[in-house]
């Protein structure tokens, strides 16, 4: 069975452990560095991505996530956890993990009170998809073979690039689980590979 | 279409806090301070509950340039205080762009009958609970998070303790319930019957349930954590303590990890002394926080 770690330092790790329990595959709360062995692939779930970077740091994740994400095992980030995959970001000097060569713009469509939810279409995905935007970050520059997957009131929302996933509002905050359901045959094809 | 202020989106927002502390902050250099310890947000106000209750007098929502002047400093979410039933008050920091209100005992209360209709706001709030009926009612009135009242101001957690074991009892105790005695305990408790019937079919609250209300130590936070908190508040517990840098780093990590006991541990040495803490038994009864709220 695949097993797909979620990053469990701070945020809505139960809800994106539901989801990948809902799609067939198993899930492991990440706590400590050396349970990243035992995974397939790696979720980074929606929180304060201030706060997670602090807790990284605390607990000497930083390099086992960036090795993690360059031995090619496949991570999605939502939310906060796009921010923390992103090489860059808006008004910012420094980067996160600077995995993905994305440029994100933090708190891009607002405070809380512009929190929204809309039907997105995500290629690849779904046509319909109900998306939750809360606080949430947008894409405003992409670079090397990112792929634009779904876009908001014109901006990026979603996008891959080779084994990372990104989206900028909460799948798992909702029943669907379609997009997860996505990002578990990213690890299965990529398992494939990296046996072979 | 873009739907604004669904109830997914309120209750997403206090999801995104999990496992986190909320800070209570009343300055920019001190929101600042919290946000490099790693709190997930800060609570803008003009007097920590401590102070409050040393002050006396009626306490109102915070000087607006003070939650100016926080949310200008920092990039993680703000909340301020308004009064209990205080709609202007409730609605003034809705337009400033504050991104969570708590309708807060803390604060003298503006009205002894009623809750705020949360329900009408764009933004959540979060309110205090000491049991599952009190906790309903304000899911009712559309809370998008709930934190326990404990007693604020004391550094002293038994109140906390207490309240988050009550609703935890009651959530058990109703998810094993058959049916047809839910309406009878929704009378018992003053509680709505359709918010306990979806805590009984969800087996658990629909919101987020943090603990509040006398965390003064890292162990504090880790114990309310055990016993089934979604995360800390902490209001003087921080900004009263010898050293707030180190006591609020320490804190955070103890919430994160709340079952590492070497963890803690470790966080716990050298950090200073915890605020100075008060016996319940020594507040008067009429200035006891607790017990505002209806």
């Amino acid at each position: 069975m695949i097993k797909i770690g979620v990053l469990g330092l701070q945020g809505a790790i139960r809800e994106h452990v539901q989801s990948i329990e809902s799609s067939g595959a198993e899930a492991i709360v990440i706590k400590k560095k050396e349970q990243l062995e035992e995974v397939d692939g790696l979720v980074f779930p929606g929180g304060e991505s201030t706060t997670m970077r602090r807790l990284i740091d605390q607990y000497d994740f930083f390099t086992p996530l960036q090795q993690f994400g360059k031995q090619g095992r496949p991570i999605f980030g939502t939310c906060a956890g796009l921010i923390l995959l992103a090489k860059e970001i808006s008004g910012q000097e420094q980067s996160h993990l600077g995995l993905m060569n994305i440029t994100v713009e933090r708190n891009g469509f607002g405070r809380q009170r512009d929190s929204f939810e809309e039907t997105l279409r995500i290629t690849g995905v779904a046509e319909d998809f109900e998306a939750v935007f809360i606080r949430a970050p947008y894409i405003a520059e992409i670079g090397g073979d990112v792929e634009i997957l779904a876009r908001s009131q014109g901006k990026i929302v979603a996008a891959r690039e080779e084994n990372y996933l990104c989206s900028a509002f909460h799948p798992e905050l909702t029943g669907d689980h379609r997009f997860m359901q996505y990002f578990i045959h990213m690890v299965e094809e990529s398992k494939k590979q990296l046996a072979s | 279409m873009a739907n604004v202020g669904t109830d997914r989106v309120k209750r997403g927002m206090a999801e995104m806090q999990k496992g986190g502390v909320i800070m209570d902050v009343v300055n920019a250099e001190q929101a600042k301070i919290a946000e490099e310890a790693g709190a997930v947000a800060v609570m803008a106000l003009e007097r920590v509950p401590s102070d409050i209750r040393a002050a006396g007098g009626v306490a109102r929502m915070a000087d607006l340039t003070i939650v100016e002047e926080v949310m200008n400093a920092v990039s993680i979410p703000v909340m301020a205080k308004a009064r209990i039933g205080h709609i202007v008050e409730a609605r003034v920091l809705e337009s400033m762009g504050v991104d969570y209100i708590d309708e807060s005992e803390v604060l003298t209360p503006a009205d002894e009958i009623y809750h705020l209709n949360k329900r009408d706001y764009t933004i959540p709030f979060v309110c205090g609970c000491r049991d599952l009926g009190e906790a309903a009612r304000r899911i009712g009135e559309g809370a998008s998070m709930l934190r326990t009242k404990g007693e604020p101001g004391t550094g002293n957690i038994v109140e906390a303790v207490r309240h988050m074991r009550e609703v935890q009892a009651q959530v058990r105790q109703l998810v094993t319930m058959s049916s047809d005695e839910i309406m009878t305990f929704a009378k018992e408790l003053g509680a709505p019957y359709e918010v306990l019937i979806d805590i009984k079919e969800n087996g658990r609250l629909p919101v987020v349930n943090f603990a509040a209300g006398g965390v003064a130590t890292p162990a504090d936070a880790a114990l309310m954590m055990q016993l089934g908190a979604d995360g800390v508040f902490v209001g003087s517990g921080i900004f009263k303590s010898e050293d707030p840098a180190k006591f609020a780093k320490a804190i955070v990590e103890a919430t994160t990890h709340y079952n590492d006991y070497e963890l803690i541990a470790k966080v716990s040495k050298g950090i200073g002394t915890a605020m100075k803490g008060l016996e319940i038994s020594t507040i008067a009864p009429e200035q006891r926080m607790q017990d505002r709220g209806w």
